[in-house]
Formats: C-alpha cells, structure tokens, sequence
C-alpha cells in the first residue's frame, strides 16, 4: 500500500479525517448562522434573498459549497465506517454491567457519537429536501429588487416555520447537534495532538460554549418565525 | 448497634453472591455463574475469590480461572471486570489491590473477562493479552550498544520530561484502557508505551520509527479507533493520562508527513 494511503487508512489517520472534517462544518455552521440571521430582519425577507442569491451564484462560494457537500459525505461515510470497525473491534459479547465512566467529557455522548451523528444526517437530508433543493430546482416565487429577479426562498422558509411541525422537528435536531458538538468540538483538538496544558482548558470551554450558543441560534429562528406568525 | 459495628468489623463477615463468568475455552459458549460466599473486608479481591476456589475445590468443582502474579499492583496480570469496571470500583487500583471494605455485606458483585476482539478469552476471567505484547514487540525498545553503562547522568534530562516520561512508564500493560474503552481501542496502553521512550532522549533516536511501528501493529490487531471518550484514563489502575494519545496523534502524523520512515 502507497504510504499515504496507508495513513489515511490506519486508525489515527482516519480520525484525523474525522476531525478535519468535523472542524470545516463547525466552521461552516457558524457562518450559516450568521447568514441565516438576516432571516429575522423585519423587512419581509430582502436581506435573506440577496444573500440567498449571492450565496448560490458567487464562483467562489458556489466551489466551496461542493467543498462542503463533499465533506458532510466524507465526514458521514467515515463515521459509519468507524462506529462499524469499532463495534467490531468490541467483539460480540458486552458487559452484563454497563458502566462507562469518563474523566475528560460526557462518556454518554461521547460514546453514540455514531448514533448522534446519523440523526444529524437524517436532519441534514430532510433539511435540504426543503430548502436547498427548492433554491438549486428554481420553483421558488421571485421577487423584484432593484428591478433584478431574485428567487424568495424567504417565502418557504416562512412557510414551514408556521408549521409546529416542523418547528419542533428544527428545534429537537439542534438539541442533537448540540450534543454531537459538546464532545465532537474539543475531541477534534485532541485527535489533531493539539492537547496543552494551557490551552486545552479553553478549548474545552469554547467547545462548550459553541455547543451551547450556535444550535440555540438556529433553533431561535423557527420560534421566532412560529411566533410572530401566530 | 455499636456492638454488632465492632463485630462485624473484627470478624469482618461479608455475605456475598458473585455472578461469576464461567467459560470453558475460546471454543466453548460461556455462562454466568451464581455463588455464594463469605469474606472479610479486610481480604482483597483476589483473596476473595481464592475463598471461592478453596469452596470449589471441596465441592469437587473447577475453581475459576483468573490470572495473578505480583498481587501488588505491579504486574498487571489481575484483568478483569467488576460490577462493569476494569478493576473494578476504586480509582486508580488494581483487582488485586482493591479490598472487600469497598463493597457491602449483601452486595451481588458480577465478574467478567476482559471484553474486546483482540483479547480473546481462553478460560473464565483469563484472556489473551499477547495482542499487546507484539505491539511492544514493533517498536517498544531502544537499540543500544551493550558494553559498560554510561553513566545515569551523563545525559541531562529536564526534570517535568523525565516525571512525564515516568509517569508513561508506569504502564503496567494491563489492557484494562482496552476493556472500558467501549470501542475496544488500545490508543492509551500504546501511547503510554510511546511516550515513555519519545519522551527521552535514549528514545528520541528512533522516535518516529517507533510511533509508526507501534501504531501500525496495534490497528493489525484490530483494536478500534479512539473517539476520545476518556474511559481510559478514567479506568486505568495507573491513572496514565490521554495527554499521551493527543502526543502519539502528533508523533504519528509529523512522522508520516514529515519523516522518511514508513511502517
Ligand atoms: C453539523 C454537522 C456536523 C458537525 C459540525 C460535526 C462535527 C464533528 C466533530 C468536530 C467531531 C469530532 C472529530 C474527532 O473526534 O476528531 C465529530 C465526530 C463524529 N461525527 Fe460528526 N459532525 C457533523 C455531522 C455528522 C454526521 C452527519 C455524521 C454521520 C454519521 C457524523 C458522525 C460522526 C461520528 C461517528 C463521530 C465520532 C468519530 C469518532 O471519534 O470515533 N457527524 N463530528
Ligand atoms: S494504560 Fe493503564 S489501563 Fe492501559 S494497559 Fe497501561 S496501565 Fe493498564
Ligand atoms: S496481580 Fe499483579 S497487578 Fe494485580
């Protein structure tokens, strides 16, 4: 086997694929919030529309957008590779006593980030059905600004957020992000070799607080949307 | 009540029922087992059982395997799992180390082997930890020139280095990182065995030749991969640290990209 691809296949190197990954889509759901925020602005969707707009038409963004796509699948498909060599590795006997205890995270969460993060997939999936695919296909209404053609993806947005439904379904899928983050943040450093004692302390902090702070943003938007509209 | 306190502490009577995991060999299925048996808080463990054995014995039954040598703590040969933790419940203790007085008179104590593909079980409690000692094998040794030996401080070493260092080799091979790790992943026994040679400068020669070799030993045994979970450390009788994973993760990669070793 090629040295590199030997790497990428030994069990550090296919972490450090994990943690790469993992760490580019904590990067992107940031700016996703930030963008996604303009959807609060009270001036019936312009700013989200044009961002919108920007966002599907910029080469640059559009190039990193298949960047992005490409990582959610890679970062996906090896998590499921790990959660089944894993189990594997367990062999097929468990404990008749379970009783994981953890020093330096949830051993709770930390231990179904496999299951965690097959929700967030199923979440993803769904997610982008409704408004991703929606943009890309162009059955979105328009609206005129300027006296330019813009797509009103604002108006869909509005439209499922007034439904409980999916309100809820957003709202409980932030909860699941919010605990695949709370370990999958800091554990990302940790498999990088970034563990010092003067650093990771913050680092387990600012994983904490991110965990906490971005799925409650997102989360903020449908309640907001829901009640407004009610 | 003072009374029956004092008694019991004096004679130090503990009525027990252990589920005991019988299993003939590697072939055959396994099974819990119900026993009874009486012990003194003062007894460890391994005491414990071995009044379980005597028991057995007279009843004309086979006693239950389980592995022992130094029964201080320093052989790591005791593996096995306690009510669901290596080594059962007191931090930082081997089996043979821990004493009944961390259990109650009445308590129902399940044993288990060491679970993980890689360590199979060959009798009861006993399991083939041999998956380690190739790992040890591949890189776990410097190459040194026999001869006279060199003078233990002729080499200055920074005193945190030399405490780190140590503290790796504290590692006393036990595999109980491999039975609480629920993926079975042998990254904190491995690393505490890299960190205690990269860390010197005797290992420092061969650092990335080691990391590399180590590493790639341990994925062929098929031990799974870290998700950083810590039930490791939080189990390790020696309390090694899973800094030494973080330092092995960095070793491992600046080796692969930034040496001309492969492994
Ligand atoms: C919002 C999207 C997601 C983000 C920001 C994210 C982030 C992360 C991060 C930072 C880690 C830690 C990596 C490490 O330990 O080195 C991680 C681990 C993991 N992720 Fe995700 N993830 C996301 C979605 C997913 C999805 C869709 C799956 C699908 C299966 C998934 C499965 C996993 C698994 C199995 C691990 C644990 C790997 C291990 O340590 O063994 N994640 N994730
Ligand atoms: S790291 Fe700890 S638990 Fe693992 S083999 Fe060494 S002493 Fe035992
Ligand atoms: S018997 Fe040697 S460490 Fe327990």
């Amino acid at each position: 086997m090629n040295w590199f691809t030997k790497f990428l296949t030994s069990s550090i190197g296919r972490k450090l694929i994990m943690s790469l990954t993992g760490l580019f889509l904590i990067v992107f759901l940031l700016v996703h919030l930030i963008g996604n925020l303009q959807l609060l602005i009270p001036d019936g969707g312009e700013a989200f529309n044009l961002y919108a707009k920007f966002m599907t038409t910029n080469p640059v963004i559009k190039f990193t957008s298949y960047g992005l796509y490409a990582f959610i699948l890679l970062h996906a498909v090896q998590g499921w590779l790990l959660w089944a060599k894993n189990r594997k590795a367990r062999g097929g006997q468990g404990y008749a006593v379970q009783a994981t205890r953890a020093t330096g995270t949830n051993a709770g969460i930390a231990k179904r980030m496999g299951a965690l993060g097959t929700i967030v997939f199923i979440f993803l999936v769904i997610h982008m059905g409704q408004f991703w695919f929606k943009m890309k296909m162009g059955d979105l209404p328009v609206q005129i600004y300027d006296g330019v053609e813009v797509n009103d993806l604002y108006a869909p947005v509005k439209a499922a957020f007034s439904n409980i439904g999916f309100v809820l379904f957003y709202v409980i899928s932030m909860l699941f992000i919010g605990m695949h983050l709370m370990h999958g943040f800091q554990s990302s450093f940790q498999t990088l070799g970034l563990n010092h004692q003067k650093y990771t302390p913050f680092i387990k902090f600012l994983g904490n607080a991110y965990a906490v702070l971005i799925p409650l943003g997102f989360a903020l938007i449908p309640i907001i949307f829901f009640v407004k509209n009610m | 009540m003072l009374k029956e306190k004092l008694k019991k502490m004096s004679h130090g009577n503990m009525n027990l029922t252990l589920k005991v995991w019988r299993q003939k060999s590697g072939q055959h299925k396994g099974n819990f087992e119900t026993h009874k048996v009486q012990a003194s808080e003062h007894m460890s463990f391994l005491e414990m059982l071995d009044v379980l054995n005597e028991k057995l014995i007279s009843e004309r039954k086979t006693p239950v395997a389980f592995e022992h040598d130094c029964r201080e703590g320093i052989c790591g040969s005791c593996s096995m799992v306690i009510n669901g933790q290596p080594h059962g419940p007191q931090r930082g203790t081997t089996t043979c180390q821990l004493h009944m007085r961390q259990f109650n008179d009445g308590d129902v104590i399940a044993i288990e082997p060491f679970r993980a593909a890689a360590f199979p079980v060959i009798k009861d409690l006993v399991v083939d930890r041999s998956a380690f000692d190739r790992i040890i094998q591949s890189g776990g040794y410097i190459s040194v020139n026999t001869g006279q030996a060199v003078d233990g401080n002729s080499i200055p070493i920074e005193k945190d280095l030399s405490g780190q260092a140590f503290d790796a080799a504290t590692c006393i091979g036990c595999g109980a990182c491999v039975a609480a790790c629920p993926n079975a992943s042998a990254m904190l026994f491995t690393s505490a065995k890299v960190s205690h040679l990269n860390l010197l400068p005797q290992g420092k020669v061969e650092a990335a030749q080691r990391v590399l070799s180590m590493v790639n030993q341990m994925d062929e045994e098929g031990f799974g991969m870290c998700s950083n979970i810590t039930a490791c450390e939080a189990e390790c009788p020696k309390e090694i640290s899973v800094d030494n994973i973080a330092r092995m993760n960095r070793e491992y990669i600046s080796a692969t990209l930034g040496s001309n070793k492969t492994a």
